[in-house]
């Protein structure tokens, strides 16, 4: 058996595969694999590391707000005099921390996790497929993606540090930035962007050709769905921004013009530039892939928690056409939404009522698809276990995260809440409470599959209701401060605003609260690498699924099934009348 | 190792398609809006720009190679043909023109970029130069790209055509997909950049 999934664990399980044995090298089997499996859990690795990387990256920052122009305690003097003397923090540093912790976050963290984690690891179980179609192309994905991520870690080393012009990397600030960080944040994007683009190739081939006989499009697992239209929006958002990055590295490396304005003066001086270009090109350009972002950060994530849902209540999940129907619409409206993020750049009313109005309408489908989630629960056994506990609180931080929107999407609110604290609190709703606590979800339900060993339940508890708290104190006082007028990027939190006086106290609480949270990832750290080893055995369908990948073993071996499955039936048949157990496998026959 | 995916040779029966032919369109709806990024940047600053130069770029040699790269979509279109109609040489010929073709293409391109540097106008100078160079930079890449492809189905790659003949004509074809949306490329750049 080619036993490559288990890191770590024998062949205990699937001896089924055992006749086609042929064993690899250690390379081919734990580094350069084509199996998907392997693959799904080197993203993940990968991607919780970034995550770790990036958290880490706004503590420091946090310090920095709590208790500004104060020595970093533990780190401080790891950070470089060039960057922190004597364990202060220099305003440059701060900037290259906020910048680089939502470069990391987004497109080195939770996207890989969320679609090249999950989506590789699970999407072709579900569909009773061998391995993704292009197995080659699935292992360049990642390798790319890794290039992409070094060139990112190693700008922190190159002269001026990394790149110190917001994630966004708007024009010109970004084209005149000092140093060669903005440079290394450009390349390192172009393969950041062309691994998600192999990557989407390979998700959508391998939904509409290998799905299992008899798995038709409506009898797809919810999770599937959510991974098809955000392969979608990879494919067709993300070569903008490749064209913009292009470009912005022309700019920078060939000096050409293309978001520099004519007659630029930047420090007194005039610069010595053709002109000509537009600056507010660079953001329509941005914000054309960053808002589809915001759904491929979001969809896979609902597609978790609604696998979790329907396992977990025991009942179908409520409104599966009305589900799919609403995140394909969703999918197509989020290309048409961008400009909300350009409501002050002066772009025109007629331009934002279009936007406002565009938003307005994306709300529903996304209103319709937590409806559906929350009615899913109602009459329903709930079992709380731990994968639960993160899914349950799921619903309440994005709907949080998406009410407190609202006013965003309105320009006239937005006047005023823009570039507060106020919008950090919002997305953060929508990505973290909300994203994040869904991925944790999908470790724990999806560990059993992966290693054949259940995670521990205690210190998922502990894990979740930590962690909940926690990232609460975080998040709320933020809502404060920005409808207090706090502005989100300034160095010290802006204490020379007599504004801000009655506000700063919170960084104080938001600042122990970040730290505990930290503290709260250490049992789930200790139960994720233990349980590899350690964990419960657990057998093909820990939890009494009704999908496809329950029916592979735990872990599955090379090429996933023993037979290819055939399916009979829909997704989610939880507690069907007449049945002899309250779920039936999709693999179950119809009984004459 | 080798684990069968299913439907790289033969079509799924009820989507039509092999996972190949699926995919290329994919990827070239994604090059669709690299490129359409592009055009529409091109579109804002030219209409943003109070003056834009006229006649600076060689007419002839943007007709040479427009003729050009029409040829070698003739010739990859026949190299297909080939295959199916059983004729390994014949396809192997015409795939050599293709290449050749290309290759041609880039060297007029050479002597472009090398007269258009020699009249002092870098992509520096002005908007027009900056999006002339990084459109037909990035469309050059992309011949190139398809060269380098077209060259391993001529060496190394070839070796498929004895053990599965009908996957290797599938490759072919895939190949000239990418090939015909290059040329596509060419014949909205030639008026936009040289003519308009």
């Amino acid at each position: 058996m080619d036993n490559a999934a288990a890191i770590g664990t024998t062949a205990a399980h699937g001896h089924a595969h055992e006749h086609a044995h042929h064993e690899l090298g250690f390379w081919r089997k734990y580094v350069f694999s084509l199996d998907h499996k392997v693959i799904g859990i080197q993203y993940t690795l990968t991607g919780l590391l970034f995550l770790f990387f990036g958290f880490v990256l706004m503590m420091i920052m946090r310090w920095q707000l709590a208790y500004p122009m104060s020595p970093v305690p533990i780190i401080g003097g790891l950070l470089g005099t060039a960057n922190a003397p004597g364990g202060i923090m220099l305003p440059e540093f701060y900037n290259q921390l906020g910048a680089m912790h939502g470069t990391i976050m987004v497109f080195l963290g939770v996207v890989p996790l969320a679609v090249g984690g999950f989506g590789n690891f699970v999407m072709p179980l579900q569909i009773g497929a061998p391995d993704m179609a292009f197995p080659k192309l699935n292992m360049m994905s990642y390798w790319v993606y890794f290039v992409g991520g070094v060139t990112m870690l190693a700008s922190f080393f190159v002269t001026g540090g990394a790149a110190n012009s917001g994630w966004t990397s708007y024009a010109p600030l970004a084209v005149t930035a000092l140093g060669n960080g903005q440079t290394m944040w450009l390349i390192g994007m172009v393969f950041l962007i062309t691994s998600s683009l192999l990557g989407s190739v390979n998700f959508i081939v391998t939904i509409v050709q290998l799905r299992a006989p008899g798995l038709t499009w409506m009898r797809l697992p919810f999770f599937v769905w959510a991974q098809l239209v955000t392969a979608f929006l990879l494919l067709l958002a993300f070569p903008p921004l490749e064209a913009a990055g292009v470009l912005q590295l022309m700019d920078r490396v060939a000096g050409t013009s293309f978001f520099m304005p004519s007659g630029l003066v930047v420090g007194g001086e005039r610069l010595e530039i053709s002109g000509g270009g537009n600056p507010l090109l660079w953001q329509h350009l941005f914000w054309f892939l960053a808002h589809p972002e915001v759904y491929v950060l979001i969809l896979p994530a609902l597609g978790i928690v609604g696998e979790i849902i329907a396992n977990n209540t025991r009942k179908p999940l409520w409104g599966y056409r009305a589900l799919v129907y609403s995140v394909i619409f969703l999918g197509f409206m989020s290309f048409i939404v961008w400009a909300h993020h350009m409501f002050m750049t002066g772009m025109g009313t007629t331009i934002s009522a279009f936007f406002q109005t565009t938003t307005m309408i994306i709300s529903i489908p996304s209103v319709v698809i937590l409806t559906a989630l929350l009615l899913s629960l109602w009459g329903g056994s709930i079992r709380f276990s731990t994968p639960m506990h993160f899914a349950l609180a799921f619903l309440p931080m994005f709907g949080i995260g998406g009410l407190t929107g609202l006013p965003l999407g309105l320009a006239p609110t937005d006047i005023h809440l823009h570039d507060t604290y106020y919008v950090i609190g919002h997305f953060h709703y929508v990505v973290a409470p909300g994203t994040i606590f869904a991925l944790f979800a999908g470790i724990y339900y999806w560990f059993p599959k992966a290693t054949g060993r259940m995670m521990n339940d205690l210190l998922g508890r502990i894990h979740f209701w930590g962690s909940f708290i926690c990232i609460n104190i975080v998040f709320m006082p933020m809502f404060i401060q920005g409808l207090g007028g706090m502005n989100r990027r300034l160095y010290d939190g802006g204490a020379q605003y007599a504004h801000n006086a009655e506000l700063l106290h919170w960084n104080v609480v938001i600042g122990m609260a970040a730290w505990t949270l930290a503290l709260f990832q250490l049992p789930f750290i200790y139960n994720f690498f233990t349980s590899i080893r350690n964990g419960k055995p657990a057998d093909r369908n820990p939890w009494d699924a009704t999908t496809l990948e329950w029916t592979a073993p735990s872990p599955p071996g090379h090429g996933n099934f023993e037979t290819t499955p055939v399916v009979y039936r829909g997704a989610y048949e939880y507690s069907m009348p007449g049945a002899p157990k309250d779920f039936t496998p999709q693999t179950e026959p119809e009984r004459r | 190792m080798d684990m069968n995916i299913p439907y790289t040779a033969e079509a799924r029966p009820d989507t039509g398609l092999t996972n190949g032919k699926l995919g290329i369109w994919l990827f070239l709806a994604s090059e669709v809006m690299l490129f359409g990024a592009l055009f529409s940047t091109y579109l804002i600053l030219r209409v943003g720009s109070p003056v834009w130069p006229h006649g600076t770029l060689n007419v002839p040699l943007g007709t040479i190679n427009t003729v050009l790269l029409i040829s070698s979509s003739v010739t990859m279109v026949l190299a297909w043909a080939a295959l199916k109609m059983n004729q390994f040489s014949r396809h192997r010929t015409y795939l050599i023109a293709t290449v050749v073709l290309a290759l041609l293409f880039l060297v007029n391109k050479f002597f472009e970029y090398r007269e258009h540097l020699a009249h002092g106008t870098p992509p520096s100078a002005s908007t027009f130069d900056a999006i002339y160079f990084t459109l037909t930079g990035l469309h050059g890449l992309h011949i190139l790209g398809g060269v380098i492809v077209m060259v391993y189905f001529l060496g190394p790659g070839a070796a498929l055509w004895r053990k599965n003949p009908e996957q290797f004509a599938n490759r072919i074809e895939y190949t000239g997909l990418y090939w015909h949306f290059v040329d596509l490329v060419w014949i909205f750049l030639f008026p936009v950049l040289y003519l308009l």
